[in-house]
Order: C-alpha cells, then sequence, then structure tokens
C-alpha cells in the first residue's frame, strides 16, 4: 500500500499529465493533489466524483459491473479517473499530447494500490 | 422557486439546476428571508432561518474566540440528507445560504456550485439601493408581504 502522495507522484511523471488527485468519491472532496497551475482541483475532483458515481448508476441500471476506468476526451486534453478501494478515486488531467496508454496503465496501478 | 428581489433568480436558479439541491433559503445574517426553493410552508422556512441564522452565529463567535476569521460554513452529515450553512458577503451585506441536499449530489458538488452562485450574487446585486431599516409598526406587514412572494399565497 502507497501513500495519496506516493501515487500521484508516479501518475504525474506520466508526460503530458498536467496533474492528478486522489478524491473521496462520496463526497466530491480532494483528498490530495499535485496539480499544475491553471487546474481547478476542487472543481475537477467534484465534477469527476459525481462523473464516476452516475456512469456507476448507470453501469449498475445495465447489469454491468462498476467502471474500472473512465477516459472522459476533450478538444484540449482529457480526464482519466480510476476508481480505487475504500471510497477513493484517482483523477488525472491530461494534455492532448500525453501518451494515454502509458498514462492509463499507471493510472490503473497506482488506483489499485490507493487505501 | 421564489425570491424576494428578481435578481437572486438567476444565480439561485443556477445554482438549483447544477447542483440538484432538495431545499435551498437564502437569508440575511438576522434571519429574514430573500429566497428560497422546496419549502412548502412559512413556518418551516421561517423557523429553518431563524436557526440557521442562530447557528452561523454561533459558529462565528466560535471563530472569533479561536481566533480565527470566520469558519467558511458548516456541513451537517447525515444518512439520508446533509445539510450546509455557509455564509458570504454581499453588496446588500452579510447573507447565510442554507443547503439540504441528498446522496444524488455530494458535497463537493453543492461547495462547487455554491461558491460560484455567490459570485454570480455578487457582479448582479444593485449597487444602488440600501434597504431601510424595519419600523416596528410596519413588521407585520412587511412579513406578510414576504411570506406572499416566497409562497405565492
Amino acid at each position: 500500500m502507497k501513500t495519496s502522495g506516493d501515487v500521484l507522484d508516479r501518475v504525474t511523471r506520466v508526460p503530458g499529465v498536467r496533474g492528478a488527485l486522489v478524491v473521496a468519491a462520496t463526497d466530491g472532496l480532494v483528498v490530495a493533489e499535485h496539480l499544475m497551475d491553471g487546474v481547478d482541483g476542487r472543481a475537477a475532483a467534484a465534477l469527476a466524483a459525481s462523473l464516476v458515481g452516475r456512469l456507476a448508476r448507470t453501469a449498475a441500471e445495465a447489469g454491468l459491473r462498476h467502471p474500472a476506468f473512465v477516459h472522459l476526451r476533450a478538444d484540449a486534453g482529457s480526464v482519466l479517473v480510476a476508481p480505487g478501494k475504500d471510497d477513493l478515486v484517482l483523477v488525472a488531467v491530461v494534455g492532448p499530447e500525453a501518451n494515454m496508454g502509458l498514462a492509463r496503465l499507471e493510472m490503473l496501478d497506482a488506483a489499485g494500490r490507493l487505501g | 422557486m421564489r425570491a424576494l428581489e428578481p435578481w437572486v433568480v438567476e444565480p439561485l436558479q443556477t445554482f438549483l439546476a447544477e447542483s440538484s439541491a432538495r431545499l435551498t433559503l437564502l437569508m440575511t445574517s438576522s434571519g429574514q428571508v430573500v429566497a428560497q426553493h422546496g419549502f412548502s410552508r412559512s413556518l418551516d422556512v421561517m423557523t429553518a432561518a431563524a436557526l440557521g441564522a442562530g447557528i452561523v452565529a454561533s459558529t462565528e463567535e466560535i471563530a472569533r474566540l479561536l481566533g480565527a476569521s470566520r469558519f467558511g460554513g458548516v456541513v451537517h452529515h447525515g444518512m439520508h440528507q446533509s445539510c450546509m450553512l455557509s455564509g458570504f458577503t454581499t453588496p446588500r451585506g452579510r447573507w447565510i445560504g442554507l443547503v439540504v441536499f441528498g446522496p444524488e449530489t455530494s458535497v463537493g458538488i453543492v461547495q462547487l456550485f455554491f461558491d460560484q452562485m455567490i459570485e454570480q450574487l455578487v457582479s448582479a446585486a444593485p449597487r444602488e439601493h440600501v434597504p431601510a431599516p424595519m419600523l416596528a409598526e410596519n413588521f407585520e406587514s412587511e412579513l406578510n408581504a414576504s411570506l406572499k412572494a416566497l409562497f405565492g399565497r
């Protein structure tokens, strides 16, 4: 098991990642963050937690399992979300130049170490 | 949703749409209701306003005793619904927001959009008019007019 700081450090080392946060999923509040200037961590935490909660309910209604990874792609980058244990969620804000494959692998590995 | 002053409507409507709050009450620091959403009985809204204003006054006094400036807000977490109380400064003086929300949203979402509503209220508030102090002889008629505006009857 790693601390939230260790997990964030590892994720933010991936090229193109502008920041990462550990979020309390139920409350949508920031537990730990490692962000570049210009990224509103509080908003990212609240909205990403809400998104994951709604997607989880949608998946459950469709008879599917809890989402293991969420990739929200926008024009200027993406938001990646990986639910972890103990109601924690790992969120990363990445630019369009990011290595998405590596970012996804690191996120999934890091989320498994949360808690 | 009902408001005593029209410039409050749009910021409050945006907040309600984004936050999924069940009940919302905006009041002055003395407990005078400015706007409400979700309350169906005037007695409930007046009681909630009085209690909310009292709680915020108490927490601000505790903050003063502890040497802090002010607490940003207080959140009571419940099993089925939670309540957030937060004081904020507007061009019309110190106001208080009371928000009741359920598990369909989160405290993070409510706080995020509440802060955005404060920014919108501050920029929308008319600067020129300052309400006159309420006189005792006008109190009952003012109260009845406010209740009519807030509940439409």
